[in-house]
């Protein structure tokens, strides 16, 4: 998500083949280290829609459809 | 023969800006565009008018493939999302609606408007969570999210981490920006919208029921 723009597509490819990887890993890394929080959103086993956030690109499940970056929140007035 | 030269002249001239305004047009445009890349080129960023509308549209796109439909006709129609709470001792958030109603408080999450925690069964107002997603990156350090990104960053906050959202939020008594009234006739409006679906739902024929 990105202010004024709303959603851009960062970085896309398949965790199986070992480039595609690489190129997921190369831009994950930046996002967290600008401070952007991660998150996946996924459906539970009863069809609740939820957000697993994550903190490092090992966290990220493996079939995880995209990871949807969001600045990190901080107190409003 | 005047009445004839004047004649003439307006059909020479007619004749000649079928020629000439198609070429001015493309210079024109040429022109624009050659000014704006050297803006771009000195690193002024070019005014869009229709940037934010389409940001917003991509927004709800993404809001409504994140949360389930029930959320996303809740937001549609209402203009704001309802979060069961989950810290809480009580009821455990359940798979099912019955388990669900019996959350023990909720959240209701508007855009760019501080989160209201309160009681379901009572309706009674617990508290404001100011919360903010400020971009340091630049050049757009300065721009809000769009107001359904600002909603869905609250939702994954929410459903993914509540605990860590909450303890980032500045917490005040309600009231303090989103009148109390307004969110009472909001829960209102919540409470007649969810029977009008439930009643709808009702009277639905079930899925793959065929007519007579």
């Amino acid at each position: 998500m990105k202010p004024g723009h709303g959603e851009v597509l960062l970085a896309e490819g398949d965790l199986d083949v070992q480039e595609d990887e690489q190129r997921l890993v190369e831009a994950f890394r930046p996002q967290l280290e600008q401070g952007m929080w991660a998150a996946v959103p996924t459906t539970s086993h009863g069809g609740r829609r939820e957000a697993q956030m994550v903190k490092s690109f090992e966290e990220v499940p493996r079939d995880a459809e995209r990871v949807i970056f969001f600045p990190r929140a901080a107190g409003g007035r | 023969m005047a009445l004839a030269l004047s004649a003439t002249l307006l059909v020479i001239l007619a004749l000649l800006s079928e020629v000439v305004a198609p070429l001015a047009r493309e210079r024109v445009r040429r022109l624009k565009a050659r000014r704006a890349h050297r803006r771009e080129q000195r690193g002024l960023v070019v005014y869009d008018p229709g940037r934010e509308r389409r940001a917003e549209q991509r927004a709800r796109a993404l809001l409504r493939s994140c949360v389930n439909d029930e959320e996303w006709a809740m937001y549609r129609d209402l203009g704001f999302i309802r979060v069961w709470g989950g810290l809480a001792e009580g009821p455990r958030r359940g798979e099912t609606r019955q388990t669900q109603e019996g959350a023990p408080y909720a959240y209701l999450i508007y855009p760019h408007r501080p989160i209201v925690c309160y009681l379901p069964q009572t309706g009674r107002l617990l508290n404001e969570y100011c919360v903010e997603f400020p971009d340091e990156t630049r050049p757009y350090g300065s721009a809000r999210l769009p107001g359904s990104d600002d909603v869905l960053a609250k939702w994954m906050a929410l459903t993914g981490d509540e605990r860590r959202l909450i303890e980032t939020a500045n917490m005040h008594l309600p009231g303090r920006q989103v009148d109390p009234r307004r969110v009472r006739r909001d829960l209102w409006r919540l409470g007649a919208w969810e029977r009008g679906r439930m009643a709808a739902a009702r009277t639905r024929p079930p899925t793959g029921a065929t007519g007579l």
